[in-house]
């Protein structure tokens, strides 16, 4: 049989995006920057393997602006995956499924991530300092 | 030609017997790494600007060799389980498929061993 031919369901563009398919997306996506993430902190810790030098270049381009920026996004992506990542948890254990809670929760998660995000880097430049 | 039915060659495929367990490692690897997660962002505070000496200093404390270690045991088969599920749900032909698998599974393995051996070099190498 032609597949080309035969009747196609509705597609993601047809839909109206809402807070649970927007975070549901959201997820995958902070998943794979995180994988991207992971090999970065595995390029860290093998510079720091390799000698004081290299592992100083390495903490030099993370103090750029760009290197900041990644951080950062790593930073947000991280909570975001662990706050949702929690919720799914929940989710798991057959609780929260109504769709007040979905949304309820979903926002929590949202604000939850930003608040996390800022806090930690609150907290880190009082560590060191700038 | 086989004489088998449609459905005898079909039956026993798929993740009938085995679906489960990638399922179940997903949320048992997930529960492990939230509190590492939270120790690690915490640990991560500190390594701003460090200098490998200091970072050196930084892993011979107790604890952080063997935290470390169990977060990056956790992160690289979380990574590997997750981007697997990507891989099986957009990439759909068969010899694309099974190779980007193979890779994910030979990098999760290669990138979590190079990061265990770089730990054992810089906290008890000379």
């Amino acid at each position: 049989m032609n597949s080309q031919t035969r009747p196609i369901s509705p597609h993601l563009q047809v839909y109206k995006p809402q807070i649970t398919s927007v975070l549901s997306i959201l997820h995958r996506i902070t998943g794979v920057g995180l994988a991207v993430g992971a090999l970065a902190l595995v390029y860290w810790l093998n510079s720091a393997a390799y000698g004081p030098e290299a592992f100083a270049r390495t903490q030099e381009f993370m103090a750029t602006w760009f290197g900041r920026l990644l951080l950062f996004g790593w930073t947000w992506a991280l909570f975001y995956h662990l706050c949702n990542g929690i919720r799914h948890l929940f989710w798991d254990a057959g609780m929260g499924f109504g769709l007040t809670n979905v949304n309820i929760t979903g926002w929590i998660v949202v604000f939850s991530s930003i608040i996390f995000t800022f806090g930690s880097w609150f907290l880190g430049y009082g560590m060191v300092g700038g | 030609m086989s004489l088998q039915s449609d459905l005898g060659k079909v039956k026993g495929l798929g993740s009938s017997k085995s679906g489960t367990s990638h399922w179940w490692a997903q949320r048992v690897s997930a529960l492990a790494l939230i509190p590492l997660t939270l120790w690690f962002v915490y640990s991560a505070m500190k390594f701003i600007g460090m200098d490998l000496f200091a970072f050196r200093a930084w892993l011979n404390e107790p604890g952080s060799v063997l935290l470390l270690s169990l977060f990056l045991i956790a992160l690289f088969y979380h990574m590997q389980l997750g981007l697997q599920v990507v891989i099986e749900d957009y990439v759909h032909g068969e010899k694309n498929k099974i190779f980007l698998l193979l890779i994910n599974k030979f990098a999760a393995v290669l990138f979590a061993i190079s990061s265990l051996v770089a730990i054992i070099q810089i906290a008890y190498g000379g």
